[in-house]
């Protein structure tokens, strides 16, 4: 059974069809690229498998799963977790609650334990502190657990908005422009990160980049994205040499 | 690392609590020594009631991050609840502490149940609006106070929004809230010592909830909505829950402050907003999201118009400046920089003397 599979879906805005008849299918494990030029529809197609959008047609099924219309908080509950274009951290708070916010649905206390200072508080936090250095240490940032988010530099926010990610324990992660912004050291290092991820916890990631390096040297599978429709769908290789798409993103 | 990040915020609220005891014991040895004089004697508890409501509503606007302006109401509602209690439980229970003490109960439960009530509409919005809309709300409370008549009588309870008449009481009836003169003959259960203990219990639910898993959601809140959707954080659950504990809570410094006067009306001074913006200004003034600051803030502009009574008639335009000032100290770009600098300068300054 497909990780995600997602068939004709469609949106509109206004006259404008955002997203036309958008169809994708993700094993489980892969590595899959979305890519295409700017205001293709990439980060509409992850704010409709989010839930941040709702679609006006077409049906989107996660692990056998239909999560079609669903909220944000639901369909995150049932198993995919994304990062942002523009970095949304929790800033005033430090790096080790941004990733414990990410752990609240699946180590839980009442807040009449929190206030009232209970067992069950202590042993759950101690819980979620371990849990939570365990996964900022996987992305080397175990060190700067106390530092407010936003004070971090920029590669390390985006780690972090990857780690939080991971922290609600999801079977799909959504990664938009992980590398946007990155200098090419902190890219290939983000793209070791990336294949680490998904070799150590078994993840399925969809990502949209614009850097062709990260898309080529770490996806398996391609969807190009052109006003709307998918343009061209397949292997990374076969998919970059097609005219289509190269006449897309260099033009005529 | 992290032992030592738990150790700071449990120091930081261990010096907030032993300030404020500290403060009890001085305050306890000089009413004991006679040092103090009746004018100031007679605001102790009203400055208890300003600190659980400076506190109380930096959890809406520090930790929750949206600005309410009807923090007045809450307390309101906290205030007629808790003083209707203790006039209708008065033969039920006859001691006056336990009356007291379930009036709190009663006036939290009541405050919070408005809160959660005026919020689900409400907290849609943001900002400005919300804050208009909050407004608004805190007047309609205290002005709907105004027009209610209720009456108890050996039938039961009597409700009227016309006048006392009407109500249509039996022999022996009373009326327990009279319209626009409120309620009469509280008993004066509220003193520093029960004052000083409500503090502290405010204190200990807000520190304790800041730093637990639900005030971790409440912040990620107010730090950016669409992520914390995205973690699956119910939004409109941790807005409201925020909103109903700070409200409850201003419902407990209502409840004291019926209990320290013989008679409790709902007048633009006490529960209108001008109130409200005052209890704003605490929070500002004493830093937006710092409790600590909030109960220094309080103390302060509570006891200095007192101190300064010459200039009493200026004390709104005092307000306003302090406001404006603190605005610009805590938001400008250039202030923020200015401060910055002087910090590095500051801890320069510290580590030079360490070597």
């Amino acid at each position: 059974m497909a990780m995600l599979e997602v068939k004709d879906l469609n949106i509109s805005f206004g006259g404008l069809k955002a997203v036309d008849r958008f169809n994708i299918t993700i094993e489980k494990g892969e590595l899959y690229g979305l890519i295409g030029p700017n205001g293709a529809g990439k980060t509409t197609t992850f704010n409709l498998l989010t839930g941040v959008y709702k679609p006006d047609s077409g049906s989107i099924s996660l692990n056998g799963k239909d999560i079609t219309g669903k909220r944000t908080i639901d369909i995150n509950q049932a198993g995919v977790a994304r990062t942002f274009q523009n970095i949304r951290l929790f800033k005033n708070l430090s790096v080790l609650d941004n990733v414990k916010v990410g752990l609240h649905n699946n180590y839980k206390y009442s807040t009449i334990e929190g206030i009232f200072r209970m067992p069950r508080y202590y042993k759950v936090e101690k819980e979620m502190n371990k849990r939570a250095m365990e996964l900022l240490k996987v992305f080397g940032l175990d060190g700067e657990n106390n530092f407010k988010a936003s004070n971090l530099p920029y590669g390390k926010q985006r780690k972090l908005e990857i780690a939080r990610a991971l922290s609600t324990n999801p079977m799909l992660l959504l990664l938009d422009e992980p590398a946007a912004g990155m200098n090419p050291n902190e890219t290939a290092e983000l793209m070791e990160t990336i294949r680490f991820v998904r070799d150590k916890f078994g993840m399925t990631i969809l990502l949209i980049e614009h850097d062709m390096k990260l898309v080529s040297g770490i996806c398996e599978k391609l969807t190009v994205l052109n006003f709307g429709h998918v343009l061209a769908q397949g292997k990374t290789t076969e998919v970059l040499n097609n005219p289509q798409v190269i006449s897309a993103y260099l033009g005529d | 690392m992290d032992r030592k990040k738990m150790k700071k915020s449990t120091r930081s609220s261990l010096i907030t609590y032993a300030m404020v005891i500290a403060v009890y014991i001085i305050v306890e040895i000089m009413l004991n020594t006679g040092n103090i004089t009746s004018l100031m004697s007679g605001l102790l508890v009203p400055l208890c009631v300003y600190v659980i409501l400076a506190v109380s509503l930096n959890l809406t606007v520090g930790i929750l991050g949206e600005l309410s302006l009807g923090h007045a109401g809450f307390m309101c509602v906290g205030a007629f609840s808790g003083a209707f209690f203790t006039k209708v439980m008065a033969q039920a229970i006859p001691s006056v502490g336990l009356r007291f003490f379930f009036a709190i109960l009663v006036g939290a439960a009541m405050a919070g149940l408005f809160g959660i009530i005026i919020g689900v509409p409400v907290l849609r919005l943001k900002g400005d609006y919300l804050a208009i809309v909050t407004l608004a709300f805190g007047e309609i409370i205290k002005n709907i106070v105004n027009v209610l008549y209720v009456g108890k009588d050996s039938t039961g309870l009597h409700f009227s929004t016309k006048d006392a008449v009407s109500l249509k009481l039996g022999e022996g009836g009373e009326v327990i809230i009279n319209g626009a003169q409120g309620i009469t003959g509280t008993p004066h259960a509220a003193t520093f010592t029960i004052g000083i203990i409500l503090i502290i219990i405010t204190l200990f639910i807000i520190i304790n909830l800041v730093n637990s898993r639900t005030g971790r959601a409440i912040m990620a809140v107010r730090d950016n909505l669409i992520a914390a959707e995205s973690v699956g954080i119910n939004i409109t659950q941790y807005k409201l829950l925020a909103f109903a504990i700070s409200a409850g809570l201003a419902g407990v410094a209502g409840v004291l402050y019926a209990h320290n006067l013989s008679t409790l009306t709902a007048l633009p001074k006490n529960f209108g907003y001008n109130m409200s913006i005052m209890i704003l200004v605490f929070v500002v003034l004493g830093g937006i999201g710092n409790i600590r600051g909030s109960v220094i803030s309080a103390v302060i502009l509570t006891l200095l118009p007192e101190l300064l009574r010459g200039l009493n008639n200026y004390r709104m335009l005092m307000y306003a400046i302090v406001l404006i000032v603190m605005m610009i100290f805590n938001s400008s770009p250039k202030a923020i920089e200015f401060r910055a600098r002087m910090m590095e300068k500051f801890n320069g300054f510290k580590k030079k003397g360490a070597a």
